[in-house]
């Protein structure tokens, strides 16, 4: 038998990849524009997955506040953009890095904060970042009706206009997401996370810096989440503080367990059932909410461990069975 | 000083509501380590359904009379708490050994289930509790300080629950293997202690006091929505996990020091920021004391 190491990073062969690429920059072209918008807000939701993910399956901390770096990044690059005309493209790192900053400040007192109550935390980090831009601090966000005039994105002076258009750009992010993602999980970083979520006290014994470990965390998940704002203000060109409240945070939640923790594919499918499903749902109109958490319950009953299963997690999960039985069943 | 006193009572009213919740979020947690988070719509169902006893009762069984709101009261009490087994049964059951985060998207899932019906069986407008009902008027206590007689009785009956809620649990049977059952099901099971049964009846009383907290608040505030849910059960929460969640008392200290906290903030600071003000004082207290006020130390992973 092949050791666990070996089995997890089996690489897929090359072909499948291209294949998935090829398929899902051909599809869309064939959809009309309303699905076509649609294609584009997954896109922009798989992005915030991803970004989750890193915190939530890979670091094993919950985090329903996600919202609010999404917020931080959409506002900066809006603010920057309307009143200095930087072009929005741009205006990327500075996104992700006043996100990724506001995370380590923010997280950094709280770190040491188990389960349940550093989730109630980063709830209170959400509502605290939505209530602040609705309040309109500083007199920069607008308050309640945001902020609006953002402007297009400009590829070499090409705008991008249509939903097709932004489809492109948004899969040119999703497949750097994913390269960037692949790359950390398989990093002496992305060891130390697994290990950190697994056994906190032996990872603290063996030497691995867990402050420092799940800071990074927040701070990489964050600034993720500031690109896919930055992202979702460029193609909406307006933000108002509800488009990151509380129920936006419990999406991304959805999005990263319904598909299984720490899988990348896990993210398709979770926002495949979050994002596209409630849409199929919408001929159902008021009673979308409703099927929606029918759904969620009843694959949560099915699949308790997500639709697509992380690999890595379930091997360990295998492996550990014998430990796992000590404890109290939740 | 006087108004000092008012918001007092004021944040002690609004602290025995959020105490009433967030004694539901504890006592599930306690016994599931689950954070319930269909627990603030059945809280507000309790507000629906309540102003459905209210207002067909008056229509038609009775005069209009105070009295009328004690079946009322027991009616919610009894349909949100059968609604909790309910959905105990159906959506958290199977997933008992599914690790901890199934169960929170199942919770999530029955959230969004029970607001939507919500909506669209009363729909979006709000509701407004029969105003004669209630009895105007008040007592005065210092100066110009009064506390008027619908908050004297809510405050009242939410009290004299907390304390029959402390004394089933601290001294009856069913308490006792309550208190067990939050410790560890396996050792429980051993002694004897039917698990599903506790956990049922834990899913029984604290949906039957959000559903009387609903109640409460819509009789407190004359009027709300759907919506009411999310927001007073985020704070409910909250009051739950500043007290240390698990902990029954620490449920009602966390319950009227959030009310109080939020009154004052809203008083003396702005009205706009008092959430924030709540919220930052929760993350205060977290850094000072990593379990909340009275919650003891554990060792959890997600």
């Amino acid at each position: 038998m092949k050791s666990l190491r070996e089995r997890d990073i089996t690489v897929k062969p090359v072909w499948i990849y291209l294949a998935l690429a090829v398929v899902s920059l051909l599809i869309p072209a064939l959809m009309d524009k309303y699905w076509q918008s649609v294609a584009v807000l997954a896109g922009i939701y798989i992005i915030l997955g991803l970004s989750l993910n890193v915190i939530v399956g890979y670091a094993g901390m919950f985090q329903l506040g996600h919202a609010a770096f999404y917020g931080i990044g959409a506002y900066t690059a809006a603010i920057i953009n309307i009143h200095f005309g930087v072009p929005i493209l741009w205006l990327i790192p500075v996104s992700a890095a006043v996100a990724g900053l506001f995370a380590f400040f923010l997280t950094r007192p709280i770190i040491h904060l188990r389960g349940d109550y550093l989730c109630i935390v980063t709830i209170a980090f959400g509502e605290i970042v939505r209530i602040a831009l609705k309040n309109d601090i500083f007199g920069i966000t607008g308050g309640p009706n945001g902020l609006s005039g953002i402007a297009r994105p400009e590829i070499f002076g090409y705008a991008i206009k249509t939903p097709l258009q932004y489809y492109y750009l948004i899969w040119i992010f999703v497949v750097l997401s994913i390269f960037v993602i692949q790359r950390l999980e398989n990093s002496r970083l992305g060891r130390a996370w697994n290990y950190v979520r697994e056994d906190e006290l032996a990872a603290e014994a063996m030497g691995v810096d867990t402050v420092k470990v799940k800071v990074a965390a927040f701070v990489i998940g964050s600034a993720g989440a500031g690109i896919a704002g930055l992202l979702y203000a460029s193609r909406y060109r307006v933000i108002a503080p509800e488009n990151f409240s509380f129920l936006e945070s419990v999406i991304m939640f959805c999005i990263v367990v319904l598909g299984g923790t720490g899988s990348i594919t896990g993210v398709f499918v979770g926002t495949f059932g979050m994002v596209v499903l409630p849409e199929i749902f919408r001929p159902l109109k008021d009673w979308r909410d409703a099927w929606l958490g029918v759904a969620m319950v009843v694959m949560m009953i099915l699949r308790p461990a997500g639709l697509w299963p992380s690999r890595r997690l379930k091997l360990e999960i295998e492996d550990s069975a014998d430990s796992a039985l000590d404890e109290p069943a939740l | 000083m006087e108004l000092f006193v008012q918001q007092l009572i004021n944040g002690l009213t609004i602290g025995a509501f959020y105490a009433l919740v967030a004694l539901g979020y504890t006592m599930v947690y306690g016994v599931l380590k689950l954070i319930n988070f269909a627990h603030g719509d059945l809280f507000m169902w309790g507000a629906y359904l309540g102003w459905v006893a209210l207002t067909f009762a008056i229509a038609s069984l009775f005069e209009n009379s105070v009295f009328v709101v004690v079946p009322a009261f027991i009616f919610v009490m009894f349909t949100v708490g059968l609604l909790g087994i309910v959905i105990e049964r159906v959506a958290y059951r199977p997933l008992r050994n599914a690790g901890r985060l199934a169960p929170v998207i199942s919770a999530l899932g029955v959230a969004f289930i029970l607001e939507s019906i919500a909506r669209n069986v009363f729909g979006a407008s709000y509701k407004v509790y029969p105003p004669e009902l209630l009895p105007s008027g008040g007592v005065g206590i210092v100066g110009d300080v009064r506390i008027n007689y619908v908050q004297l009785a809510l405050l009242l009956a939410s009290v004299l629950l907390m304390a029959a809620i402390y004394a089933f649990v601290q001294f009856t049977r069913a308490g006792t293997a309550m208190r067990a059952v939050s410790l560890d099901h396996d050792t429980s099971r051993l002694m004897g202690i039917n698990v599903d049964r506790i956990i049922s009846i834990v899913f029984l009383i604290g949906p039957a006091l959000g559903g009387i907290a609903g109640m409460m608040v819509g009789m407190y505030y004359g009027s709300f929505d759907f919506t009411l849910g999310w927001v007073f059960g985020l704070k409910a929460f909250i009051a739950a996990i500043m007290g240390g969640i698990g902990n029954i008392p620490g449920a009602m200290l966390g319950g009227f020091l959030l009310g109080i906290i939020e009154t004052l903030g809203a008083g003396y600071v702005s009205p706009q920021w008092k959430d924030v003000i709540a919220y930052v004082i929760l993350i205060v207290i977290l850094i000072v004391r990593p379990t909340g006020l009275l919650g003891e130390r554990v060792a959890e992973k997600l």
